[in-house]
């Protein structure tokens, strides 16, 4: 379980890079895992606003849809072009070249509600069934 | 998670690290890898299925072939020996109690090997309805294992282990008995999968055994076991229809597109008959049909088909094919919208996605 040091995590199993004012997204190794094979990715347009805690889009596996939440508020200024022809990436690189969208924040504040890392991994061990 | 049913080889798919799901109330295995992997392999090599879980029924008697045409869409009168059809269980509105497969093992003896979660609702009906025959209905399902292996590579993995029987000579819905591992078993050149294989049935005893020997033996060929996942994408691209999906007890055989299945010139009376005659000369109004997605996104099984706006029909299954690496599955539309070629849409979410009406079946295996 791979669960990056310098990330931040959310209860729903994302991840952010903070990079200043912006950061990258994704989602975590145990969700891709937990999903098994992603076929298909839907993610927000370029521009759009996202909500921290809300639907941004969704990952499509061979079983079943699942939902994937923004971790901060912000706009989308960039998305993910490989993810279109390569959904597998989610699988293979979910913290590298598999990333979601990347996000200018609006309220750096919302990132101390967020996980660390130790925190995530805590998390993921007591949610494992 | 204390009530869910076991089949014997429940140890070894945890053992090989296979993620379990809830099927029908029993405990099995989704993937042990990945579905993509275990689907692309068994259309590749070969790959090895769990499948005791499956029903199945023994009907014996002198009137056992009078009992199975009484509830049976197909015609076993005529099945030779050893020879298998797959047919309906049919309600009396010619709707689907489950689909099976019919083996001839005798004139007088007949297997139907039918749905793991419909075996004890079936039995219960045939039971109902051989009332008036001299047959007797027997349910073996608790003490009958079974292991399926399929792709090009099975015939090469399996025959090693099988002494007594030919393999090769056995003909697609054909089979034979073999001695494995001591036991003699039935062995079948059928499958869920839209490829070449056989389905071994045995003792629950020596199902583990087999399993290990089979992967064993296969390894070395590419051999993977295979879960319930690549079970439903394989199937799904070789347009096999799901009980529960794409077809039940409100879907007719002509409804379902399985007319092959059906032979209304069987002498005598059978469940469904006068509502399926009527059918055949008069049509149907619905068509279970074969279809890909024409723009991105994946259909899945209760999604809205739409044609000029409206309402016209639902995905029974759907999915994105492993294999054929594209986005495809059944639905029911309307007669008029059933021909090949017809466009229509369907509703992913809320978005209208476009959809065309292919020929069945998605994936056809050379031969």
């Amino acid at each position: 379980m791979n669960i990056p040091s310098d990330l931040k995590y959310t209860k729903s199993h994302e991840w952010i890079r903070v990079e200043g004012q912006a950061g990258t997204v994704g989602i975590t190794d145990f969700a891709q895992q937990e999903l098994g094979d992603i076929v298909f990715v839907e993610g927000p347009a370029q521009g759009a606003s996202v909500s921290a805690g809300a639907a941004m889009g969704s990952v499509e596996s061979v079983k079943a849809v699942s939902e994937v939440n923004s971790p901060v508020s912000g706009t989308v200024n960039q998305i993910n072009p490989e993810l279109g022809d390569h959904p597998e990436l989610l699988n293979s690189d979910p913290y590298g070249a598999g990333w979601l969208i990347k996000v200018t924040l609006s309220d750096a504040g919302e990132l101390a509600g967020l996980m660390e890392a130790d925190a995530y991994a805590k998390y993921v061990a007591e949610s494992a069934h | 998670m204390g009530d869910l049913k076991m089949t014997p080889l429940n140890a070894e798919h945890r053992a090989l690290g296979a993620k379990m799901v809830d099927f029908g109330g029993w405990d099995m295995p989704v993937q042990y890898t990945s579905i993509i992997d275990e689907h692309v392999t068994v259309r590749t090599r070969a790959g090895l299925f769990d499948v005791s879980h499956m029903g199945e029924i023994w009907v014996e008697g002198p009137q056992a072939l009078d009992l199975v045409q009484f509830v049976s869409s197909n015609d076993a009168s005529k099945l030779a020996l050893h020879q298998i059809q797959y047919s309906g269980l049919l309600t009396p509105e010619g709707c689907f109690v489950d689909d099976m497969l019919v083996h001839k093992d005798a004139d007088d003896r007949f297997l139907l090997v039918v749905n793991a979660s419909n075996t004890d609702k079936d039995y219960a009906w045939i039971l109902s309805q051989a009332a008036g025959f001299d047959a007797e209905v027997a349910n073996k399902s608790p003490e009958t294992a079974q292991i399926a292996i399929q792709g090009p590579k099975s015939l090469e993995i399996l025959q090693p282990l099988v002494v007594g029987l030919d393999l090769a000579p056995i003909k697609y819905y054909w089979y034979g008995y073999g001695t494995v591992l001591g036991e003699r078993c039935l062995i079948a050149r059928t499958g869920y999968t839209g490829e070449d294989g056989f389905e071994v049935y045995l003792s629950p005893a020596n199902a583990p055994a087999l399993w290990r020997a089979l992967l064993e033996a296969g390894r070395p060929l590419g051999l993977v076991p295979t879960g319930l996942g690549a079970r439903d994408t394989l199937r799904l691209e070789a347009c096999m229809a799901l009980y529960g999906n794409d077809i039940d007890d409100t879907t007719t055989v002509l409804d379902a597109d399985l007319g092959w299945i059906l032979k209304l010139g069987k002498p005598g009376s059978f469940n469904g008959r006068a509502i399926l005659e009527k059918q055949k000369a008069e049509g149907t109004s619905r068509k279970l049909v074969a279809f890909e997605l024409t723009d991105r996104g994946i259909p899945r099984h209760g999604h809205e088909c739409y044609a000029g706006g409206q309402k016209v029909g639902v995905v029974t299954s759907g999915t994105h094919a492993p294999f054929l690496k594209k986005p495809l599955g059944m639905a029911y539309l309307p007669v008029a919208f059933s021909q090949v070629g017809s466009a229509f849409d369907v509703d992913i979410r809320g978005r209208r996605v476009p959809a065309v009406v292919v020929p069945k079946p998605h994936y056809k295996r050379a031969r």
